[in-house]
């Protein structure tokens, strides 16, 4: 399966993530993840949606999504040409034998420890995907207790900025 | 219905003596709406009124620029305002309260989404205080209403009245037109904001393109030039457009065969020679296999909808393909399109004339070997039907073909949906845009008698007859009350087969003659034969204070149509008994390719050999 990052550049109106997210559900898009969030302009939100397509439904469903009013502008985000990261929290068993392999582990992925108990840790994580996805390979045989994982966030490189064309129109 | 008591706040308090000369009025958000629509041309609305609207319907009962017509049922409101905007080319506007009044008009909102429909929906909602608490007849009618609007308002601010109604009706109107829903809270009716006219509109993410790629234009002239099997595959968004003398001009220059789809029966005339019929599961055997045999589809306004390419992956499958929609996620959905153009049909269809005509100049079309076939095609498989059923009942097509020879081609014909429907798209000539209203991408039955109704209010002039199934006419009746009482003199011709026929007929064909449940015991099993009428629909006519017919014989079907046609003082509804054992022909099975197009059961016509 292929994975695309898409960009939404949106107003930001009542009932908007549900127009996109009953979109998708609609015309039977998988999401992998989503992320929304305020920009630098008043008004404007930013959804970054994982999608699993191949090929050609991709034309579609960005053709699908510009037809929500709400919708100012659509990019996809290559990952040679972006910067992309997601953000995790996990919370790990530990005992005293465990404890040192764990942070060890930790420091590599250049992850940071956030809270400590006596049975267990919870470590925070960014990085892209497989660094996530790594790192948490690492921690499973000690007991992965919770997960909180956020959508991915991506950002093109370069100076130019996805709002910019939009707001001299 | 219990309504809530709130005190109108008084105006003197924000619009009396201090307010300075040119300081805008002082509106309620009901007035702002009433105000909102007047400005922008609206003549005539449908609706029926309830607690969560009472502001609104307060205003308008002082309006004398509306005429509001009030329908016995919701669903009524939406299809008149279809059938008004169907046949008038303007924007159809209809009214509900909030909770089961909105859910009510969802059918008719679906049904103009799939069909194009313009439509401006004005929902009551209850206070904004109490949403999202299950208050008395509260629904989320813009959630319910997300994925078949073109786009939705909610309005909780009196002052936001203004520009979401100007907004609501440009959407609706403009691009690929569409429902557009307002749901207004019922204290954003009753509060006062200042009435700014004309309002600010703001929608940077809506900017249809109409105008086409001159690249793409000379493309597409390129193509056809070239092609040998040429087919202009008409759809609804040649009559959306108005580009119907437009798209007879480009026709007659190219000399190209033509294919009207149900929603598009009236783009082309009947009557040309270059008209080869409907495509599609019941079109003509021409028009089936011109698409099947083509080198090139000439895609205006259509979008390649399942019922008309059958199996996909078998449609038309030499053919390149020119699609031309204003809407660029039609283009590539179903069938790759080789010259894709995004643009407005009339439009396209104005640049593309000379630029054909260039490319024509250095290269000569030759298309006299594809019409020696087509003509073939169209002597050897004319449409027809069984004019003496075995049952001794009347030929339903004989009595629709009738409707339309003698009521001619000035008058507006609404269907159902069902054999009638097929039967009404085959046997009437058409010969103007506007002049055919139907459901075709939704299948709603009960369509045809408010959208009659709405398209007598947009045309009084016009002859307008409703073409409806038994089944169908069951289910928005109620609306002739509503016709009698306005004086809308519809005419009513009900195909009484006494079953859901198109239902009956796929269990004839597909299921071995089980025919489940789809006898409604509404006319006649076979002449002379007593049977149930529950109802009976002239007494029913009569009930509703209009005039009722029956008809069993072939010799009273003249005379009882040009009675109707005659008595304008109330509506008519012919109650006309018809075999129901007829079926509509051609037909192409479901899932099969469009190349086992069957003329008449068990009857394929022959395949074009190389």
């Amino acid at each position: 399966m292929t994975y695309h990052v898409l960009s939404l550049l949106v107003e930001d109106k009542p009932g908007l993530l549900t127009r996109v997210a009953g979109l998708f559900a609609r015309r039977g898009f998988n999401i992998r993840s989503l992320a929304v969030g305020t920009t630098e302009v008043t008004g404007l939100s930013r959804i970054t949606v994982v999608v699993e397509v191949e090929g050609l439904p991709l034309e579609q469903i960005t053709k699908q999504l510009n037809k929500l009013i709400n919708v100012l502008k659509i990019v996809e985000l290559d990952p040679s040409s972006s910067v992309q990261r997601e953000h995790m929290l996990v919370k790990v068993r530990v005992d005293n034998s465990t404890r040192s392999p764990i942070l060890e582990a930790a420091n590599l992925f250049r992850a940071r420890v956030v809270d400590v108990a006596t049975d267990s840790l919870v470590i925070e994580v960014t990085g892209d995907t497989a660094k996530v996805e790594a790192l948490l390979r690492v921690l499973e045989p000690y007991g992965i207790k919770e997960i909180a994982q956020s959508g991915l966030l991506a950002i093109g490189r370069g100076s130019k900025s996805i709002s910019e064309r939009v707001l001299k129109n | 219905m219990t309504t809530e008591l709130t005190p109108v706040p008084s105006p003197t308090a924000t619009a009396g003596g201090t307010a300075k000369k040119n300081d805008p009025p002082m509106l309620t958000g009901s007035g702002a709406i009433l105000a909102s629509l007047e400005k922008l041309g609206i003549t005539d609305v449908f609706g029926l009124p309830g607690g969560a609207i009472m502001p609104f319907y307060d205003e308008l009962m002082a309006s004398t620029a509306i005429r509001h017509i009030l329908v016995r049922h919701e669903q009524g409101a939406g299809h008149a305002a279809e059938g008004y905007a169907a046949a008038s080319g303007r924007l159809g506007v209809c009214i509900a309260t909030s909770g089961p009044g909105a859910t009510n008009l969802v059918t008719a909102i679906a049904d103009a989404h799939m069909d194009s429909v313009p439509m401006l929906a004005i929902t009551g909602q209850v206070f904004s205080t109490s949403m999202g608490t299950d208050a008395f007849q509260e629904v989320d009618i813009t959630g319910i209403t997300m994925p078949i609007t073109k786009h939705s308002f909610l309005v909780t601010d009196p002052a936001d009245v203004p520009a979401v109604i100007a907004a609501a009706v440009h959407i609706a109107t403009t691009g690929r037109p569409g429902p557009v829903l307002v749901d207004v809270t019922k204290d954003a009716q009753q509060k006062f904001a200042p009435f700014i006219w004309p309002p600010k509109v703001d929608l940077p993410g809506y900017r249809p393109v109409t105008k086409a790629h001159g690249k793409q234009i000379q493309a597409a002239a390129q193509m056809i030039v070239e092609s040998r099997k040429p087919v202009l595959y008409v759809g609804g968004g040649v009559i959306r457009s108005g580009a119907h003398r437009e798209l007879l001009a480009f026709a007659e220059k190219t000399g190209a065969p033509v294919v009207t789809t149900l929603m598009a029966r009236g783009a082309f005339p009947d009557s040309h020679r270059q008209n080869l019929g409907m495509p599609g599961m019941h079109g003509t055997v021409p028009s089936v296999l011109a698409l099947q045999e083509s080198d090139l589809l000439i895609a205006l306004g259509s979008r390649f909808d399942d019922r008309v390419t059958g199996k996909v992956s078998e449609f038309a499958p030499g053919a390149k393909v020119i699609h031309i929609d204003i809407d660029p996620a039609e283009i590539g959905k179903i069938r790759h399109a080789d010259v894709p153009i995004v643009g407005d049909a009339r439009e396209v269809l104005l640049d593309l004339l000379p630029a054909f005509e260039a490319a024509a100049a250095q290269t000569a079309p030759d298309i006299g070997d594809w019409w020696k076939r087509l003509e073939t095609l169209r002597s050897q498989y004319p449409l027809g039907y069984v004019d003496d059923p075995d049952d001794g009942l009347l030929a339903p097509q004989a009595v629709i073909e009738a409707i339309g020879r003698i009521s001619g081609p000035e008058a507006v014909y609404a269907a159902g949906v069902g054999q009638h429907q097929m039967w009404a798209a085959q046997f009437i000539k058409y010969e103007r845009p506007n002049s055919w209203l139907n459901s075709g991408g939704a299948g709603t039955m009960g369509y045809a008698i408010p959208a009659a109704m709405g398209a007598k209010v947009a045309q009084p002039e016009r002859l307008v007859w409703a073409i409806d199934g038994d089944g169908c006419f069951q289910m928005t009746n109620q609306e002739l009350a509503t016709c009698t009482i306005n004086d809308i003199p519809i005419k009513v011709a009900i195909i009484n087969n006494s079953s859901l026929g198109m239902v009956r007929q796929w269990q004839t064909l597909f299921y071995d003659g089980r025919h489940s449940f789809t006898d409604l015991e509404t006319g006649s099993k076979r002449a002379g034969e007593e049977t149930r009428m529950i109802p009976d629909f002239v007494k029913m006519a009569d009930a509703y204070g209009a005039l009722g017919i029956r008809v069993t014989k072939p010799e009273e079907i003249e005379p009882a149509i040009r009675l109707a046609i005659e008595t304008n003082d109330r509506p008519v509804v012919i109650d006309f008994i018809v075999s129901r054992d007829a079926m509509v022909w051609p037909m192409v099975p479901q899932g099969v390719g469009n190349s086992s197009v069957e003329y008449a059961r068990d009857h394929a016509p022959d395949w074009y050999e190389e």
